[in-house]
């Protein structure tokens, strides 16, 4: 278990710094920089005030040092200024960790709740009208831009309830039950999409592991339908569910970019947006790789749950 | 019948599905026994024929402005009303159907095509170099796609074409993966074996003897990833990232109503949306089903 984790680990931090490189460059590929595009309503820039500025951001100097500087600055635990805000990066970032973080979480409820749960009963009931109702709807899930779904759910609101949803951040500590209903919403919609996927696992799970012999036994020796189902196929059916919602909570994150900015939500997501569009290096940077540390951490940590959901699998003793 | 057709494939590895004798056949019996992933088919087509033929199909000129009209609601004059400048929406979905098409279709097949040829080696080749692949696949992979697309986009620009770079990249890990795992399995069969010990070079049996054989694999891959592709771009459209004005586009359709004009005139929200999840759905269903019958090995689970 342990050389094991150690193997993973060392795999992980490879597949970082690689993905570090590839961040680095793919940024630097761009044509214009920050000062392009603070100057782009200038008019004419002096030549000698431009290099100033290239200057102090430090983009006057070669590639290769541009880089050494930020992952030296990332093992130290700085993360840069940015080049609008003229602050340091993790001040601006924190207080949108926590937007995020409850609205992915939210999400990955919805859609466990919605997805688990349609996938076992299509499962049993495999073929009947209902197995094809579900699967229709899940697929549907997997069809619509979660934006729009967003969309569609205000309109809804608006038209049925004539009532509008605060477009205008609620933190918790001011409205506890606002801000629920404010990320309930986007949450709905961000779920129902990975719902679809949670829900063909778990169905196709479930079918593989009602083929197996023990259950036939179960069946045999009588024991209640439901009980079969839930008791013994339902726990050696979630292996590869887990896997998948560890997978996708991680990329939740690109299902947030979108529905952040549809629904004004001050997140870490919708702010990445906002720093591609002005260039902002060292905060596109540090923002995609903290999205990178995040879901190789949660595909780690998927890992590491197979060990405790299943005694059969013990690394590698 | 069923398992007929499986004889014949074992027989003739070399002959891709599509190019066995009574393909129009195959079309009736699929759609007999995946009636859903038929009418998946008939949606892209539908998609297909009207992209082809906007010209003809549109009302107005989609990129006319008409300022006496503006977010007109649907008439008989503007069949799905008009937007913000007073342009045509009907037109300007029919007209969109083009960019989802070109931009889905190529950047699926690029991305694709790329994939599998990098699957196709690391799988054949092995070792170290389908190692060295492996972790470089992890890293592309690392990310969510529309996270990558959209740092591609924006630091390459908008244009069509960077917008299907931009969509085709984060597409070839996931391509490379599929094909890599069916020549892993296709790499121990028999024939394999004959074909080197007749001498062929490794090239030539890597692509007229191993290749052919993951097609099956490789269109329903194709089918499933053109849905995503079609939801990237309405993303990176809708984010301003995506494919520059003149052309319509479904994602920036929804872009510029969402904020200011979608109380006052829903159906700028609502018609462009249902566009693109009609196109989705449509490769989705079509995906699954081809999925099912294509590849053996997921047969009935």
């Amino acid at each position: 278990m342990k050389t094991y984790l150690a193997q993973r680990l060392a795999v992980a931090l490879v597949t970082l710094f690689g993905m570090s490189v590839v961040i680095f460059v793919l940024l630097r590929l761009a044509p214009g920089d920050i000062v392009d595009i603070l100057f782009s309503t200038a008019g004419y820039v002096d030549p000698e005030a431009r290099r100033t500025i290239m200057r102090e951001l430090g983009i006057d100097r070669p590639l290769a040092v541009q880089y050494g500087d930020w992952i030296w600055q990332i093992l130290h635990g700085e993360l840069g200024k940015s080049y609008r805000y003229d602050l340091p990066t993790w001040e601006i970032i924190k207080p949108l960790l926590p937007v995020t973080l409850e609205l992915a979480l939210l999400s990955i409820i919805v859609a466990v709740l919605l997805g688990v749960p349609t996938g076992v009963i299509s499962a049993v009931r495999q073929d009947s009208v209902l197995d094809y109702v579900l699967r229709v709807m899940s697929l549907a899930g997997l069809s619509m831009p979660s934006f729009w779904l967003g969309m569609v759910i205000i309109l809804g609101l608006v038209a049925w309830l004539r009532w509008i949803p605060p477009m205008t951040y609620v933190p918790p500590s001011q409205n506890l039950a606002l801000n629920a209903v404010q990320f309930l919403l986007p949450a709905l919609a961000v779920g129902y999409r990975s719902s679809a996927l949670i829900m063909r696992i778990t169905r196709s799970s479930v079918l593989e592991v009602l083929r197996e012999d023990y259950i036939r036994t179960a069946r045999a020796k009588g024991q209640a339908p439901r009980a079969v189902v839930w008791r013994h196929a339902f726990r050696n059916a979630m292996l590869p569910v887990v896997t998948v919602i560890g997978i996708e909570f991680a990329f939740l994150i690109g299902g947030l970019i979108v529905t952040e900015s549809v629904f004004n939500l001050p997140g870490v997501a919708r702010f990445l947006v906002d720093a591609i569009l002005w260039r902002d290096y060292p905060m596109v940077q540090n923002l995609v790789m903290f999205i990178a540390i995040v879901v190789i951490l949660s595909n780690l940590a998927v890992d590491m749950l197979y060990g405790l959901l299943d005694p059969r699998i013990r690394y590698g003793r | 019948m069923a398992a007929n057709h499986t004889a014949t494939r074992a027989l003739s590895p070399a002959i891709p599905a599509w190019r066995r004798p009574g393909w129009g056949r195959w079309v009736v019996r699929f759609s007999r026994r995946k009636p859903l992933g038929a009418a998946g088919g008939f949606v892209m087509a539908a998609i297909v024929v009207t992209a082809l033929f906007a010209n003809l199909l549109e009302t107005h000129d989609p990129i006319a402005t008409e300022a006496a009209r503006t977010l007109a609601p649907p008439d008989p004059a503007h069949w799905l009303g008009t937007d913000h400048l007073g342009r045509d929406i009907y037109s300007r979905i029919v007209h969109g159907a083009r960019v989802s098409l070109i931009v889905g279709v190529s950047s699926t097949l690029v991305g694709s095509v790329l994939g599998g040829v990098i699957g196709l080696l690391s799988g054949y080749v092995g070792g170290k170099i389908d190692l060295l692949i492996q972790r470089f696949l992890d890293i592309l992979q690392g990310l969510p796609l529309l996270v990558l697309a959209l740092v591609m986009s924006a630091s390459l620009g908008p244009s069509i074409e960077n917008v299907i770079v931009a969509i085709s990249i984060p597409i070839i890990p996931r391509a490379a993966r599929i094909v890599r795992s069916s020549v892993l399995s296709i790499r121990e069969m028999q024939y394999i074996e004959a074909a080197r010990a007749l001498g062929l070079r490794h090239l030539r049996i890597a692509f007229r003897h191993v290749l052919p054989n993951t097609v099956g694999p490789f269109i329903v891959l194709c089918t499933a990833q053109l849905g995503s592709a079609i939801l990237v771009e309405a993303a990176l459209s809708f984010l301003g990232l995506g494919v520059p004005e003149p052309y319509p586009s479904w994602g920036r359709m929804l872009s510029v109503s969402a904020a200011e004009y979608a109380q006052k005139a829903p159906h700028l929200v609502l018609f462009p949306g249902l566009a693109i999840s009609l196109a989705v759905f449509g490769s989705n269903l079509l995906g699954d089903a081809l999925r099912d019958t294509l590849d053996p090995r997921l047969r009935g689970a």
